[in-house]
């Protein structure tokens, strides 16, 4: 496949950055989006020149470490991580604009890569629970309905890339707080901090400078594990519950 | 740190000032519908809508609790929406190069911009001043006297119908996400179920008051009402 890459250049946090033309041939179809990009780094180093910068980690779809905005769609157009995107997808000839998350609390760090600590924090604000450690509990020491735990689960497959936020017109974290709040809301462990929780999220995603949530769904269509947007449904009802306990 | 200086917290004022909007407009139409039963029934509407609840509350009594309610809701409303803005106008304030997300944000923004515009010009046209606006029909004093002969004069005129009909297609796309929106800001969303649910009461919602509002000025621009 030959493909015509526009990429996005930002030599730092202060630069200005702007959308750099390239040219790769011979991908191969079966490459993963991110191999793509090695092979025209490599091109790019033996040319001399910077090779582009862009984050990734397992290549499984598993850590959340990569993301970027392929012809507008995070993540590019597969229900999936960049990382286990495929050439395949796209068509011989094609122009790709890949660019960075956007939003001002995921800043630029350099080129494609941002910096996503305001999640970090977000969780440090109240996304565990605070039990003593030991010898781990027997599983069934505390009974769990199964379609709470299913719930939990399905809002623990968010591996917070951020997808959501970069996808929001008005980059709001409220899908990534919304399966974290709704993961330890739907366990009894998650009960005793559960009023306390909420209120000190999400006043850190607003603190971080995120957008409110306008419920319009651009987040759950590109999120590449599908935690659905009725997660936020039960954030706003933790919310109000804590705004009539008085928190 | 307090629950009410959140985002969220400024999503529950947008959804409860519009779920009493919801109220007051389906209370509208259903006092609009009224023009199709004659003249003796919608005056005596409208002349009902002052005297009810007389002699514990005073002429025009109830009208002013809603006026006064609707007031307080609007402000409530507008607040909501200018902090939520201007935060996600900040959020995202470096552009994609391309973009291919819906535009229904845009669209409730925008939308509800021109709503209130209307709104503004709908208190002028038949509460505040009540311009003549057809030459052919009766006179300032006539139209002051009969409410049904106001509203027959100016829907005679094809434009004026088709103001507000561009002013209920705006509220129809606006109630289709606004009552979904309204509640799963609430939180009563939280299945697979119950999110398609709200979305078909939505749509529901929206139809509802965007025919039943058409009905009125169509039937009196074809001549079914005089």
């Amino acid at each position: 496949m030959d493909l015509t890459l526009k990429i996005w250049r930002q030599a730092g946090p202060r630069d200005k950055g702007k959308l750099v033309t390239y040219q790769v041939e011979d991908i191969s179809p079966d490459m993963s989006f991110l191999e793509m990009l090695d092979v025209l780094n490599e091109r790019l180093n033996a040319k001399g020149e910077e090779p582009v910068a862009f984050d990734s980690d397992c290549r499984e779809g598993i850590c959340g470490m990569c993301g970027l905005m392929i012809s507008g769609q995070a993540h590019g157009p597969e229900k999936t991580t960049t990382c286990q995107l495929h050439m395949r997808s796209f068509s011989d000839g094609e122009t790709i604009t890949i660019e960075p998350w956007r939003a001002e609390a995921f800043p630029v760090i350099r080129d494609l890569v941002v910096n996503r600590s305001a999640f970090d924090r977000i969780i440090q604000a109240g996304g565990f629970i605070s039990v003593n450690t030991g010898s781990a509990p027997d599983a069934h020491a505390t009974p769990v309905p199964k379609p709470n735990a299913e719930r939990a689960f399905v809002a623990a497959e968010c591996i917070g890339c951020g997808a959501c936020v970069a996808a929001c017109p008005n980059a709001s974290g409220m899908l990534f707080m919304g399966a974290k709040v709704t993961h330890l809301s739907e366990l009894p462990q998650g009960q005793p901090e559960r009023m306390a929780r909420v209120v000190s999220m999400v006043s850190t995603h607003d603190a971080e400078g995120f957008g409110g949530c306008t419920n319009i769904g651009e987040c759950s269509k590109a999120c590449p594990k599908g935690i659905p947007q009725d997660v936020i449904s039960t954030l706003n009802r933790d919310l109000r519950m804590a705004l009539s306990s008085g928190h | 740190m307090s629950a009410r200086n959140t985002t969220i917290f400024l999503k529950l004022l947008m959804a409860v000032t519009g779920l009493f909007f919801v109220f007051y407009v389906l209370l509208h139409m259903y006092g609009n519908l009224k023009v199709l039963a004659g003249p003796e029934a919608f005056n005596g509407y409208a002349e009902h809508l002052r005297t009810f609840g007389e002699p514990m509350l005073p002429y025009g009594g109830l009208l002013w609790i809603f006026r006064i309610l609707l007031i307080a809701a609007l402000i409530g409303h507008v607040y909501s929406m200018a902090a939520l803005w201007s935060r996600a106008g900040k959020a995202r304030a470096s552009r994609y190069a391309v973009v291919k997300t819906a535009i229904t944000s845009t669209t409730m923004r925008w939308g509800g911009v021109f709503l209130f515009l209307f709104i503004g010009w709908h208190l002028l046209h038949f509460t505040i001043v009540k311009p003549v606006v057809n030459g052919d029909g009766p006179d300032a004093a006539a139209l002051a006297a009969s409410p049904y002969a106001m509203v027959v004069a100016s829907f005679q005129l094809w434009w004026m119908v088709l103001i507000y009909l561009l002013a209920l297609a705006a509220l129809g796309l606006h109630l289709a996400h606004g009552v979904f929106s309204a509640q799963q800001t609430l939180g009563w969303t939280q299945t697979a179920a119950g999110h398609r649910r709200a979305k078909g009461i939505g749509h529901l919602v929206a139809a509802v008051i965007a025919v039943g509002f058409a009905i009125p000025p169509l039937a009196i621009l074809f001549g079914l009402v005089k």
